[in-house]
């Protein structure tokens, strides 16, 4: 009767499976618990303290604004980052200590848990929403758009991300957490052998967050087709912009395989259906190929984007323009269609033979032809540039050595017979780390760092920026550098524990402590965010263009107007606002002051819609989670009754008065000018 | 808002960007048509897994499907005609037909649970093999899809009912009258592959 009402809620092995583990472990999730709760209580108390819960319903929740959005992307990703870390550092923990007679300070499905949790955690939720939040940041600005081409579609994805970190980690307080890796594999993943919620959690969150990372995906492909300011045709968009370009086609052609594969595990495990199970003529296999048809060209989804931030650096501290523009954007596209052609180098142990091997094995060194040619361009760009070595510039050539690095193992992985011997071993850890670590990571820091100015008006501070890389490279190496020679000895990825003859152990010390040096890099990050938010006024860069830059984005005010540009700006160059710069001859870097009259502008309506509609998916997701079918039914009535709510609101933008834009402009004019005295 | 509601309207009509929004739904039927792909791709891998169940010529009657799918395309006609009927101006023609395409959608999907019941009645469900877990996923996939047209018909009907035939309508009946067209191009997938191959 009661499981009618509640679902699997009314086991409480189920909801509460660490009452039942042993008191070590309990002490652990205690620690977390606290650690929530007084998160929590700073967070409200100090919202209700302030008085700021107006603020935060009318300035960012309900907001449509791309530059909001973007910020808070970037916090909630930041949150998510320490929870990934924490994981990280849990397993290098546990690894470094359980050999021989000791286990460990973790029990086996606690480990598990963990390493699923860190993957699933810092691609789905750490990864994805940087990259959203520099494409929301830079894309409208560096197109000359007044916002994305759909903004409450923008606000709608940020929150069903946000509703998917929920999801996730709402697994750390009731429930479990999947323990099927963070690709949760059939059968492991099936009903059979992972009976508790935490697969489910791992499905809704994933489909959920997912369903908004295409939204988003689909969102900016038409942002930057339809609304490049006049004169920016395709080839002299700001390369950025280009590899979003690439990056959104990848989205929308690669997470709707994700989200059947997902669906398809889903109904195995809900509705007993046979797509993946042992017996029945599932095929698990099937879901593999699916999973890494999605999974490959993720991992070019996220990286493009952070050759986008590279190229623009690269150009802007040298002082040149980028070399090989032309090259650049082609090499971007070939990145782009080859990448749906490798996704089988994932499992080349699958047994489809020599010549499929072959052809994916092939395919795969050929991927590396268009990434070298980017390497030399931004090489070249350098060479004989005026560079100015800021900390994005660090973050950039970090990125040269180690992403050159991990592309070598990766080229040595794609030989199949070599494969073999390395598959699911921590060689392939290290590789994957060393690629998504030296080019994702670092592309996102620099890209925060870069545009950090244009969000909030002054820049970071530079000394501590680079304490944190430094930190960060070298925490790296000494972390990944041991798994490489770990794996060639035999050790297999995931491990829980070990012989002690296995002689891994010495390593695994070395690579613990290249992990807590990339804690003291978060340490320095967070320490560079607390000095410069203090010094703010220090750092204060009313220009608008702190860095000398290249393209529009720095052509406006930091923060820009919520309108971006008072006027439509017009390019007919690649680079076009630092020639209009060299032509204006203004030694401050001033944009060049315009004297036509302002005009109306229009402008989207902030809405709740977005977030409301969230909160019902919410209610659906943890339903389905807990197998409370009524709650279920009310929360896809409630989502499509409130799309229908919002299908009939027509009332969705107005017009920004021209004396508004003026009273606006004059002001931040008469602030320039005080600098200027 | 404004002092001036004329000059706003105007404004209004100007500025309201149409393409964008039938360019962004393009986009997204280009997504969900790699959605259907990737569930065609599932069914033929998995058409032949029966698991000692049934197959499915032994399940799909080959005249019901015919006139299921009739019906379908007629609607899809019948939408053609609501489209056209936009520009003679007389909102009461348009939402005539959109009431016709409704109800040959609801009878196409009458029609599809009612050979679903069937199957299972009959004791062959989606949990019978991995073929028919396929099978099922892939058409009450496409099911679902007209469930959704259908829903977003009776707000048109409603909206057009409401505004009349502006920009903005006109604009939202494109982007239904391209996922509607679109839902026909998939069931036609759907019945030379599932049916018409299944039944031979």
């Amino acid at each position: 009767m009661l499981e009618t009402f509640i679902g699997k809620l009314s086991n409480p092995h189920e909801v509460f499976p660490y009452l039942y583990e042993p008191l070590s472990q309990q002490l652990i999730i205690l620690s977390m618990f606290v650690f929530i709760v007084i998160g929590g209580i700073v967070v409200v108390g100090g919202l209700t303290y302030f008085k700021k819960w107006g603020y935060l319903w009318h300035e960012w929740i309900i907001s449509v604004d791309h530059k909001r959005i973007a910020v808070m992307y970037f916090v909630v990703a930041f949150v998510m980052l320490f929870r990934g870390f924490v994981d990280a550092a849990m397993m290098r923990t546990q690894q470094a200590l359980a050999s021989g007679d000791s286990t460990g300070y973790l029990i086996p499905q606690h480990f598990d848990q963990i390493f699923t949790a860190h993957g699933v955690i810092m691609i789905f939720f750490v990864a994805m929403p940087l990259m959203f939040a520099l494409f929301n940041i830079a894309v409208p600005l560096q197109i000359g758009a007044r916002d994305v081409a759909f903004p409450f579609l923008n606000s709608l994805s940020f929150w069903l991300f946000v509703t998917g970190v929920i999801l996730v980690n709402m697994s750390l307080l009731i429930g479990d957490f999947a323990h099927a890796g963070w690709l949760a594999y059939p059968p492991f993943s099936e009903l059979e052998y992972s009976p508790t919620v935490g697969t489910d959690y791992y499905i809704w969150g994933l489909q959920i967050s997912g369903l908004g990372s295409l939204l988003s995906g689909i969102n900016f492909f038409v942002t930057i087709i339809k609304m490049r300011c006049p004169g920016m045709t395709l080839m002299k968009m700001p390369i950025f912009t280009w590899t979003v370009l690439c990056s959104c086609v990848l989205i929308m052609a690669a997470f709707p395989v994700l989200t059947v594969d997902l669906a398809l595990l889903a109904l195995d495990r809900y509705m007993d259906m046979h797509f993946f199970t042992t017996g029945f003529g599932g095929d698990q296999m099937l879901y593999v190929n699916l999973i890494w048809m999605w999974g490959h060209p993720e991992v070019y989804i996220l990286v493009l984007p952070a050759f986008g931030v590279y190229s623009e650096i690269v150009a802007t501290f040298s002082k040149k323009p980028l070399f090989g523009y032309t090259t650049m954007v082609w090499a971007t596209v070939a990145i782009t269609i080859l990448s749906f052609l490798v996704w089988l180098h994932h499992f080349f142990t699958m047994g489809s033979g020599a010549d499929v091997n072959a052809f994916f094995g092939i395919m795969t060194m050929i991927i590396s032809i268009p990434t070298g040619v980017k390497l030399f361009n931004w090489i070249f760009t350098m060479y004989r540039g005026r560079i100015t070595f800021t900390s994005p510039m660090y973050w950039m050539m970090g990125f040269f050595v180690t992403f050159t690095i991990g592309g070598m193992t990766g080229v040595m992985l794609s030989v199949p017979g070599i494969d073999f011997q390395a598959h699911n071993s921590t060689f392939l850890i290290a590789h994957f780390h060393n690629v998504i670590i030296g080019g994702v990571v670092f592309g996102y820091f620099a890209g925060f760092t870069y545009w950090f100015p244009k969000m909030f008006g002054f820049t970071l501070n530079e000394r501590l920026g680079k304490c944190a890389f430094w930190c960060w490279i070298i925490g790296f190496f000494v972390a990944f550098m041991p798994l490489y020679i770990l794996g060639a000895m035999g050790m297999t990825r995931r491990l829980y524990h070990y012989d002690a003859s296995t002689g891994f152990q010495p390593y695994l010390i070395v690579a613990a402590i290249g992990a807590s040096i990339i804690a003291l890099g978060v340490f320095f990050q967070v320490l560079q965010l607390v000095v410069s938010i203090k010094n703010r006024e220090k750092y204060r860069d009313l220009t608008g263009d702190p860095w000398n830059g290249r393209t529009l984005e720095w052509a406006t005010s930091s923060p820009p107007a919520f309108y971006n540009f008072a006027h439509d700006p017009e390019v007919n160059c690649i680079d076009a606002f630092w020639y209009d710069k060299q032509k204006g001859l203004d030694v401050d870097n001033k944009p060049k002051i315009r004297t036509e009259p302002y005009q109306d502008i229009h402008m989207p309506r902030d809405t709740a819609m977005g977030f409301i509609i969230s909160i019902f998916v919410l209610i659906l997701g943890f339903a389905m989670v807990w197998h409370i079918w009524w709650l279920a039914i009310v929360g896809v009535v409630c989502t499509i009754g409130s799309l229908i709510i919002r299908a009939f609101n027509y009332d969705i933008d107005y017009y920004v008065k021209a004396s508004t834009v003026e009273a606006i402009e004059t002001q931040h004019l008469q602030e320039m000018a005080g600098v200027k005295r | 808002m404004s002092a001036t509601p004329v000059m706003n309207d105007h404004h209004h009509t100007h500025h309201f960007d149409g393409s964008k929004n039938v360019f962004g739904f393009w986009i997204y039927i280009m997504t969900d048509c790699i959605l259907f792909a990737t569930l065609f791709v599932v069914y033929a891998v998995l058409h032949t897994h029966t698991y000692g169940g049934p197959h499915g010529k032994e399940l799909f009657s080959l005249p019901f499907v015919l006139t299921e799918t009739m019906i379908l395309l007629t609607s899809s006609f019948t939408y053609g005609l609501a489209m056209l009927s936009r520009t003679i101006g007389n909102k009461n023609i348009v939402i005539g037909w959109l009431w016709l395409t409704f109800f040959l959608g609801v009878s196409f999907l009458s029609m599809e649970i009612y050979e679903f019941h069937n199957m299972v009645v009959e004791g062959h469900t989606w949990a019978t093999s991995a073929f028919l877990s396929a099978f099922f996923t892939l058409v009450s996939t496409h099911g679902l899809h007209v469930s959704m047209g259908l829903i977003w018909m009776l707000t048109m009907i409603f909206q057009i009912n409401k505004h009349g035939i502006t920009p903005v309508t006109k604009t939202k009946l494109t982007c239904l009258g391209l996922f509607w067209h679109f839902l026909d191009i998939v069931w036609i997938f759907v019945f030379s592959v599932v049916y018409l191959m299944g039944a031979i």
